[in-house]
């Protein structure tokens, strides 16, 4: 009841900004126009589209694609015809540079100014010309309190790259280059653009030792796996690790303070989107709180605009792997684009350790 | 137009459609690939179309040091090694266990063998990646395996029947074993069972009569089944990444690992034509070896 009540409240709110915005654009809700979004699939709210066809007339259709190499492809083979697109900051980058996108100028939009500062630039497009954050996540890790000795776990990636002898064989790694990699990086200290050969190689000694304590290297079924009590410590996301603490609540997530890693989808418009003028508003209507909330409620994952919390589903409010506490902003370490020189390091270390 | 012109043209015109179809869906594919293994790498994925670079194959044997010096790398060549070992496995425990089940299957009644037929094929009807999946059911710490063998007090501990090479083993004989029975039933199928009688009536014992009688005339089928179990074993993609645990390669991983995360499609070409190339000897040796046999057991 309770909840239905709050939701209630929020409809209502909705609705009252929905008439001011029908005032304020009027012209615009009356010319009924049409917009495409192309986005990861189950990662944008239903209910987002009927509210923003009810507020401004305009039709909004969402496109999935299976990987952002489809993005990439289908954008670079001449469009596909659509207006909004969500891609990561790795793909933002490429499309910046290549010109794919179309300066929309986020950083003027109204609502730019309730972004969380730390995302008010990115790597690649660090005037935000031509971005805004969509949603962000982190890679930690989590842990079962009931099958670690003593219940509880050093904030550290120690816990994972040197295992106590309990953890050896109950420990499971993400399958994922760059995030093993930066994780290996922060704990030894090392740049994660690193051009040195040395320091490469010390991130696969501390790898390479690692590796025979390492259950399995996997990024399906992570949530499972903690869950049926698999292993006791998985390196993970926090979307997972809050869906881990669904079923167990007791998990912990751990923002490890060498450094967490912490990536950002963005909203971003393709150069020759048919509605361009429409894509811009749209942008600017998702960096408002409720609608950030709205959308955060459904994927899991948080989002970058500050008040959006008070909107959130009680569940993601109060787990600490969703809404993360303020104070450990500082262990947060944003994408960066490494050299051709660095990625070659990283995969040649990332061979060697699965040769 | 001369009779035997119009029989040409009628012949180009029959052959026609299969041609167009090899060019298109094999040659032109095939043709892009290598093309593309000979382009420069662009680091955000993709080709650098008017580069000209063999730094792909380089980099299948040796790597580049600070200096521009090379130095010789045996990661990809373990990797690869690792594929053909593991795939050469599978065959051989595809044809130990493919060999009775065809032969059983074979000296049924006609209503029995339809069945049987069936049965064997049930599999495919399945897709590959649940089949993995209910692999890693069976097999993981608290799976079936374990918990019955716990249960009956034969072990005490889960024993690590998963992420490890022994996993994969398993899954690759688990999916390409069909591919083994099959052939070997249909070429034991046409045996003639008087030879069999004949054999025992000229005293051969039942373990020379099946070296002597029966494995010659079901030749042709053991090596199409050992074909087709190892050639598609070699390019495995799914099984290593779910029943390994991810922790070592196969050349199909690699493969996959080149188009994504490591952006580099040239060397991913070159790899792919490399795995092409390997297939394309172990078959040709095959012929070779075996080529009067299989004739003369026609």
């Amino acid at each position: 009841m309770n909840k239905n009540s709050r939701v209630g409240k929020h409809t209502a709110k909705l609705l009252m900004a929905s008439a001011m915005a029908l005032t304020a654009f009027s012209g615009a809700a009356l010319a009924a126009g049409e917009l495409n979004l192309y986005n990861w699939s189950n990662y944008f709210a239903p209910e987002l589209l009927e509210l923003y066809e009810k507020e401004t007339g305009t039709k909004v259709k969402v496109d999935s694609f299976a990987s952002e190499e489809d993005l990439l492809a289908k954008l670079q083979a001449g469009g596909g015809g659509y207006d909004v697109i969500f891609p990561g900051t790795t793909t933002l980058g490429v499309m910046v540079e290549k010109g794919m996108l179309a300066k929309i100028d986020v950083n003027q939009m109204e609502n730019f100014k309730n972004l969380l500062p730390a995302f008010t630039t990115i790597a690649g497009d660090e005037n935000r010309d031509y971005s805004a954050p969509y949603m962000w996540g982190t890679t930690g890790f989590t842990y079962d309190p009931e099958m670690v000795p003593g219940g509880k776990l050093e904030e550290s990636w120690k816990e994972i790259f040197e295992p106590s002898d309990e953890l050896k064989g109950n420990i499971a790694m993400l399958n994922e280059m760059s995030d093993v990699w930066n994780a290996a990086a922060y704990y030894t200290g090392v740049s994660k653009c690193t051009e040195d050969p040395a320091e490469a190689q010390k991130i696969l000694d501390v790898l390479m030792a690692q590796k025979p304590h390492v259950k399995l290297y996997s990024n399906d079924g992570t949530i499972d796996r903690m869950i049926a009590g698999e292993v006791a410590v998985h390196m993970q996301w926090n979307g997972a690790a809050h869906r881990v603490k669904a079923k167990k609540p007791n998990a912990v997530y751990v923002y490890p303070k060498e450094g967490t890693t912490f990536w950002t989808d963005v909203i971003a418009v393709p150069k020759d989107a048919p509605n361009l003028e429409e894509a811009k508003k749209f942008v600017n209507w998702m960096m408002s709180p409720e609608v950030a909330a709205i959308a955060s409620n459904y994927t899991g994952y948080s989002n970058a605009v500050a008040g959006s919390g008070e909107f959130l589903k009680d569940d993601l409010k109060a787990d600490p792997a969703v809404n993360m506490p303020e104070d450990y902003n500082e262990r947060l370490r944003a994408y960066e684009a490494c050299s051709p020189a660095s990625k070659d390091l990283r995969e040649k270390v990332w061979t060697k350790l699965k040769s | 137009m001369t009779r035997a012109g119009k029989n040409t043209l009628f012949r180009v015109l029959l052959i026609g459609p299969a041609l167009l179809a090899i060019t298109v869906f094999m040659i032109v594919p095939l043709g892009l690939m290598a093309y593309i293994s000979f382009r420069g790498r662009d680091y955000s994925g993709g080709v650098l179309w008017d580069q000209f670079s063999t730094e792909a194959y380089v980099r299948l044997f040796f790597e580049r040091e600070l200096d521009g010096t090379l130095a010789l790398n045996f990661n990809y060549m373990i990797i690869i090694l690792r594929s053909v070992w593991l795939s050469f496995l599978t065959m051989v425990i595809s044809l130990a266990v493919g060999l009775p089940v065809a032969m059983f299957m074979a000296t049924r009644d006609a209503k029995w063998k339809a069945v049987l037929v069936f049965m064997v094929t049930l599999p495919f009807w399945t897709n590959l990646l649940v089949r993995n999946y209910a692999w890693i059911l069976l097999l993981r710490d608290h799976g079936t395996i374990n918990s019955v063998l716990l249960w009956l007090g034969i072990i005490s501990e889960p024993l690590p029947l998963l992420h490890n090479a022994f996993a994969v083993a398993v899954g690759l004989t688990y999916s390409f074993l069909p591919f083994m029975v099959l052939p070997i039933y249909a070429s034991l199928e046409k045996i003639d069972l008087r030879l069999v009688e004949a054999s025992f009536d000229l005293y051969a014992n039942r373990w020379q009569t099946i070296r002597r009688v029966i494995l010659p005339l079901a030749y042709p089928g053991i090596v199409a089944g050992c074909v087709l179990v190892f050639v598609p074993a070699l390019g495995a993609y799914i099984t290593p990444e779910l029943l390994g645990g991810g922790k070592t390669l196969m050349i199909g991983n690699l493969i996959g690992f080149q188009f994504g995360a490591a952006r580099n499609w040239p060397f991913g070409a070159a790899l792919g034509l490399f795995l092409l190339a390997l297939v394309l000897v172990s078959l040709g040796l095959y012929a070779r070896r075996y080529r009067g046999e299989l004739e003369g057991s026609q």
